[in-house]
This record gives C-alpha cells, sequence and structure tokens, in this order.
C-alpha cells in the first residue's frame, strides 16, 4: 500500500497555486458582489444632488488603459515563459504605467467630484455607494501596481527567471480579475445608474 | 508508537526549556500544531462563553431578579453569541480540519503553511481584540464597554447615534480580523483538498469527513466577504459618515438584514456541516461497517450546500417582505430538509444490522442524530411563515437553534475529540470519566433546552433581561437554569479527564478504533512529517484493505 509517490512536485505546485488564487478570486467576487448590489439598491434614492447624470462622465481614457493592461500583461508572462526576460520587463513596465494612468485618471475624476460638484461619501447615497465601489476597486488596481512594481525591481536586478513564470502567471489572473471588475464596476456606475 | 516525536512533544520524548517549546509553537507552521492551538483556543472561548452564559441563566433563574444591570445583560448575550460563533465553532471545526484532514489525504500538510499560521494568528488576534474591548471601548464618551448589539447587529443600533464609545468599533474589527482568517484557511483547505490528495485517492474515494470539510471551506469562501462587506459598510456609516444603513438619507436599515443573513444562514451550516463529517466517520467505524450510501451523502453535503445560499431571508419573516418572497424562502428552507433527511437515513442505514460499539465517541453521536432530528422538525416549524410570525424572537427560537448548535454541533465536536484524542495524544480519554460527562451532558442538555421551547410558546421573548412573575415563565426558566448546572460539570469532568488522560491515560497505539481511513496507519502522535512515504488507496477504507487483503473494498464500490 505505501508506495513512493508519483506526482510530479513541480505539478502539484502550480496547481496548489491556482486553486488558491481561483478560491481567492471567488471570494473578492462576492466581495465587490455586495457592493455592486448595494450600488444597483440605491440607485435613485438619494434626497439631494448632485446626482450621477448631473457629474458623471464616461470615463473612456481610463477604460482603455485598463483593459489593454490585460494585454500587455498577457505578453509579459508569454515572454517570461520562454524566458525572454527583457521582453518581459518591457511588457511589464507598460503593464505598470498603464495601471498608474488609469489611478491618476480616477484621482482627476473624484478631484472634480469632491471640489468642482462638492460630491463626498457623506453628501448623499450616491456619493457613499460610488466612493466605495470605485475605491474598493481602485485600491485593488493600487495592490496590482505596486505587487507588478516590485516583482519588476526584482526582475531588473535579475532575480526573475523563466521557473517564476508560474507565480507571475498568478499574479496576472489577479490583474485580469481586477480588469473584469471594472467592466462590471464600469456597467453599473457609468452606463445604468446615469 | 511508543516513540514519540520531540518535535509534537505533547506526552513524553525529549524535553526543550519552556521558551524553546514556546517559540516552536508560537513560530510553527506544522498543520497539526496549528489544529491543536487552534482547538485549545476554541475550548478556551468555549469556557468563556460558558461562564457569560451562566451568568445570563442565574439573572433569568428567577421572576425580577436583578444580578446584572440591563446593560450588562446587553452586553453578555453580545458577547455569548459571537463567541460561540466566531471564537469557538468555526477555529474549533477549523483546529479538526487542520489536524485530520492531511492526514485523511495522505498529506504532509497542507498546500500553504504559512498562510495557515496566518489564518490562525488572525482568528485569534481577532478573539483578543473583542475581548480587548472590556478594557479600550470606553472611547471619548465614556459609555459603553463590550458591545451590546446582540450577534447580529442590526441597523440602526449599530449607528453612532444608538451606540456611542467605541464597542461596537471592536465587535466590527475582531469579526472582520478572525473572518478575513477564516477565509484564508478555507482556500487553503481547498487548495489541498483538490490537488494534495495521495495517489488513488480519487474524489469519490475521500473520508467523508473530506467532501464535507471542502463544501464548508467554499461555503466560507463565499459568504465570509459579504460579512466583512457589510461590516466595511457599517465602518464608512460610522466613521466617514456614509448613509449604508441611515434611513433618514434614503439608506435602508433593511439591506444589513440581507447582507448579515445572506453570511449568517449559510454559517448555520458552514457550523453544522463539521458535525455531520464527524458522524460520518464516528458512526462506521463503530457500527463496524461501510458509511451507508456515500454517493448519496456527497450529493446531499453538496445539496445542502447550494441550498443553504437561497433560505436567508426566513430570518426575516416578521419584517414584512413580500408575499412572494415570504412563500420562496419559506419553500427554499423546507427544502433543506430533504438532503438533510437523506444524510440521518444513511447514518441509521450505516448503523443498521451493524455490530455497534457504544463507546464514548458513538454515544456522543447517538444523541446527536436523536436531538438534530428535534432540531430539524423545529426548524421545518419556524420555516412554515405564518408560524414564525408567533414564534420569531421568542425563547423558541433560542431553543431551535441551540438544539442545532449545541445538540447537534456541539456532542459532534466532543464525539470527535474523542475519536481523534488518541491520534494527537497517543493516549486515550479516559471511558468512565467519558460516559459521566456524556450522561451529564445530555441531561443537562435536555433539562435546559427542551424546557425553553415552552418558554418561547408560552410568548417569552428573548434577550429580556428580566421578566415578571404572573406570565407562568418561572418554573420553566427554573428548569433551563438548573440545566446549566449538570452542563457545567460535564464540562469541568471534560477538562479534568483531559488533564488527567494526558499523564495517565491508556497508551492508544497507532489505531486503537480499528478504523479505516489514513490518519490510523502512521503513529500516535505523527511525526511531523505524517508519512514516511506517501500512502497510496485502493479504495475508500485503505486500512481495511491493508489488514483484509484477501476481501479488498475496491471491487464493491
Amino acid at each position: 500500500m505505501t508506495t513512493q509517490s508519483t506526482v510530479d512536485p513541480e505539478l502539484s505546485i502550480s496547481l496548489k497555486g491556482r486553486v488558491g488564487m481561483l478560491g481567492m478570486i471567488a471570494s473578492e467576487s462576492t466581495f465587490f458582489g455586495c457592493f455592486l448590489v448595494v450600488y444597483l439598491f440605491y440607485i435613485g434614492r438619494s434626497l439631494n444632488g448632485p446626482y450621477p447624470a448631473e457629474v458623471l462622465e464616461l470615463p473612456i481614457v481610463a477604460t482603455i488603459c485598463l483593459l489593454s493592461s490585460s494585454v500587455t500583461i498577457w505578453f509579459a508572462t508569454r515572454a517570461l515563459r520562454s524566458d525572454r526576460t527583457r521582453s518581459f520587463d518591457l511588457w511589464f513596465l507598460a503593464t505598470i504605467i498603464l495601471g498608474a494612468l488609469f489611478l491618476v485618471a480616477t484621482a482627476q475624476e473624484w478631484m472634480g467630484l469632491i471640489y468642482e460638484d462638492g460630491l463626498t461619501i457623506r453628501t448623499n447615497l450616491f456619493g457613499t455607494t460610488f466612493y466605495s465601489l470605485v475605491g474598493f476597486h481602485a485600491a485593488h488596481v493600487t495592490i496590482g501596481v505596486l505587487l507588478m512594481t516590485l516583482i519588476l525591481v526584482l526582475s531588473v536586478l535579475g532575480h526573475v527567471r523563466g521557473r517564476d513564470a508560474e507565480r507571475v502567471e498568478m499574479l496576472s489572473w489577479y490583474w485580469h480579475f481586477v480588469d473584469a471588475v471594472w467592466i462590471a464596476v464600469f456597467t453599473v456606475v457609468y452606463v445604468v445608474g446615469r | 508508537m511508543t516513540v514519540m516525536d520531540s518535535e509534537v512533544g505533547a506526552v513524553g520524548g525529549v524535553r526543550n526549556s519552556w521558551l524553546e517549546e514556546l517559540h516552536g509553537w508560537v513560530t510553527t507552521v506544522d498543520h497539526k500544531r496549528l489544529g491543536i492551538m487552534y482547538v485549545l483556543s476554541a475550548l478556551f472561548f468555549m469556557v468563556i462563553g460558558g461562564i457569560e452564559i451562566s451568568i445570563i441563566r442565574l439573572q433569568l433563574s428567577q421572576a425580577g431578579l436583578n444580578i446584572v444591570s440591563p446593560q450588562t445583560f446587553n452586553q453578555l448575550f453580545t458577547m455569548h453569541g459571537t463567541t460561540m460563533i466566531f471564537l469557538f465553532g468555526m477555529p474549533m471545526l477549523f483546529g479538526i480540519a487542520n489536524y485530520v484532514i492531511p492526514l485523511m489525504l495522505g498529506a504532509r500538510d497542507l498546500a500553504f503553511p504559512r498562510l495557515n499560521a496566518l489564518g490562525f494568528w488572525l482568528f485569534l488576534f481577532g478573539g483578543l481584540l473583542l475581548y480587548f474591548s472590556y478594557l479600550g471601548a470606553e472611547g471619548l464618551y465614556g459609555s459603553g464597554s463590550a458591545p451590546d448589539i446582540g450577534w447580529f447587529a442590526y441597523a440602526p443600533l449599530t449607528s453612532k447615534t444608538f451606540s456611542r464609545g467605541n464597542s461596537t468599533d471592536y465587535w466590527i474589527l475582531a469579526i472582520l480580523v478572525s473572518g478575513f482568517g477564516s477565509m484564508l484557511t478555507s482556500v487553503n483547505l481547498i487548495a489541498t483538498t483538490l490537488t494534495m490528495r495521495c495517489k488513488g485517492m480519487t474524489l469519490m474515494r475521500m473520508p467523508m469527513m473530506v467532501w464535507i470539510m471542502l463544501v464548508v471551506s467554499v461555503l466560507v469562501v463565499l459568504v465570509i466577504p459579504p460579512l466583512t462587506a457589510a461590516q466595511v459598510m457599517l465602518l464608512f456609516d460610522r466613521f466617514l459618515g456614509a448613509h449604508f444603513f441611515d434611513a433618514q438619507a434614503g439608506g435602508s436599515a433593511l439591506l444589513w438584514q440581507h447582507l448579515f443573513w445572506f453570511f449568517g444562514h449559510p454559517e448555520v451550516y458552514i457550523l453544522m456541516l463539521p458535525g455531520f463529517a464527524y458522524a460520518s466517520e464516528i458512526i462506521p467505524v463503530f457500527s463496524r461497517k461501510v458509511l451507508f450510501g456515500y454517493p448519496a451523502m456527497v450529493a446531499a453535503t453538496v445539496g445542502i450546500g447550494i441550498l443553504s445560499l437561497g433560505v436567508w431571508a426566513h430570518h426575516m419573516f416578521v419584517v414584512g417582505l413580500t408575499r412572494n418572497l415570504n412563500v420562496f424562502f419559506a419553500g427554499s428552507t423546507l427544502l433543506v430538509a430533504v438532503p438533510t433527511g437523506i444524510k440521518i437515513f444513511n447514518w441509521l442505514g450505516t448503523m443498521y444490522g451493524g455490530k455497534i460499539r457504544f463507546d464514548t465517541p458513538m454515544l456522543f453521536c447517538v444523541a446527536f442524530l436523536a436531538q438534530f432530528v428535534v432540531a430539524g422538525l423545529t426548524g421545518v416549524i419556524l420555516a412554515i411563515a405564518p408560524l414564525d410570525w408567533q414564534l420569531s424572537d421568542s425563547y423558541f427560537v433560542v431553543a431551535h437553534f441551540h438544539y442545532v448548535i449545541v445538540g447537534g454541533l456541539l456532542f459532534t465536536i466532543f464525539g470527535a475529540i474523542y475519536y481523534w484524542f488518541p491520534k494527537v495524544t497517543g493516549r486515550r480519554l479516559n471511558e468512565t470519566l467519558g460516559k459521566w460527562q456524556f450522561w451529564l451532558l445530555v441531561i443537562g442538555f435536555q433539562v435546559t433546552f427542551t424546557t425553553m421551547h415552552v418558554q418561547g410558546l408560552l410568548g417569552m421573548p428573548r434577550r429580556i433581561y428580566t421578566y415578571p412573575a404572573d406570565r407562568g415563565w418561572e418554573i420553566w426558566n427554573l428548569a433551563t437554569s438548573i440545566g446549566v448546572v449538570f452542563q457545567i460539570a460535564a464540562v469541568a469532568i471534560f477538562a479534568f479527564n483531559v488533564w488527567r488522560s494526558l499523564r495517565k491515560g491508556q497508551i492508544a497505539g497507532d489505531d486503537p478504533w480499528d478504523a479505516w481511513t489514513l490518519e490510523w496507519s502512521t503513529t500516535s502522535p505523527p511525526p511531523s512529517y505524517n508519512f514516511e512515504t506517501i500512502p497510496e488507496v485502493q479504495s475508500r477504507r485503505p486500512l481495511w484493505d491493508l489488514k483484509h487483503p484477501e476481501d479488498p473494498d475496491g471491487i464493491h464500490e
């Protein structure tokens, strides 16, 4: 009965990571799901302005940045898997820049909302739900950008090689997830909610 | 098996200095040590929660008593509920799963050992944070200390207006932190179960306990985040002036109830399914038969998991939902009785015709079967919306869920502790003391909680700190309080039994119960690496195959 296991340890490690990351993504999905449902539930229930239709504009540039960063990170992980580190660095840098641009766009939008339109989290239900939902998404983008920057620094120092492709791919799953959440946020906040 | 691994060191072996020993425990990432720490912390919090409820029962033992103030009373029942659910129930089930599941799967540890340690320490920190509120929650207002909002913390009671000081914030942050730990541990258990099974262990050959804990872990991953989200919203309301639950700004207090119970009801199954898991391991071994209807049990477990996500509003019948919602949630709740009934009959089918050994673990499981049927029947009663309108928020509800959690879960937990204690320590718990504990607990349980149904039917609301003498409630309340004395005696005997058996208990050997799952194939206690060689299995009962090579199980499955 007791024979040596023939499970390939490398395969086992990669499977573990994948299942773990999927579990985390499932968990995060229900977290965002709650904020999305609450946003939908409170649409049109603010007792005073400013209302979404008056102050929100479609964040086209930010959306293009974030969605295209999913493509660049895909190229980055593909480059790393075939051990082309230089190419990986460049694609990864592009992803970080696109993520940072998205954050800059969000910051500008919030500046306008707060200082010109006078909308804060305590103004009305729209402000409450908007800043929570978009804020949590932006926080996730920030975490992703920080993690990617860390990996890029390690890579430039020569510590990231083809054997790390699996781990970087797990980070890319997180990034794709953050992107997918943005599609939901965009639809609910900027399309349905206006 | 008498050679103890010095790293496990629960009974003997090489003695390190206490500082080295402590350092070893604090820095460990070994699933067995973390499991032991989970279980010990859970038992510690069980005693604290038990002390709280004993004070409550003393206060309610007669009409018009004034042993504690109404404020203290509110804090006591809040802390009792929160402690028993989040600091006793969940860590206990994670602790046992932590210890047993890698052994059952023939693995050397969980998938992410360091994540496992993080999960444990987050839970413990959350628990200490909750109790630190007694010291630290005065805040700037000098009002209140421990949280007094009830374990489900309905809005708007939790708003800044009605809950000044920081007691509510301690409740929010403590549960948020320990919830995060639970979520991480669940992800860990899922990854372990799906990727680290030994050779030959297909999903349909996993021990029933592993299947059930897989479903429990999926539930935790899916429903803890809604609670976290609701608590974050509450924090935003309290600190940033947001309006999620603020009716004056158009917000909805009902929203909290929906979010909380979307977590809260699956939470009941998160707590109760592990009880089913322990019973599904213990009953076959002590009936000397294979578990009856294994595939049906798996299907029933998954079915309960799925149904549990669609029943939450049966906690909210009295808030005035629409008729259609009431019908939907009553119907979905009644459906839960089907897979649960399948399980009950399968356990009975396992015992039927078996050579039953009534050792202490089996006694607890038999009592569980009887008591859980009653709990299920009162559940069916409460699922019927018009009856719920009469009984909601009365002691009938309190009796129902204590029948589930105490009569179901606590009994199976004690069964599980008696069952696996020999594996963990190398020594058996004393059987005579175990039987004393069992019978005292059965008597205490019945006296306490059966009488509670009557108080509820007579109209006694829950969470009142005292009551007038002319309602006919006194005799029932007195009985309920007397039952507590028996339960305290039972727990005291258990503590004495553990203390005594650790030093003088009968040496267990690898496989004291003649059981069939992989954890019994290694030494007691297992070495830190669990198995010298990773085992390979051909059926659901690998140790049966080993002991009976002439009649292996595989061909019958």
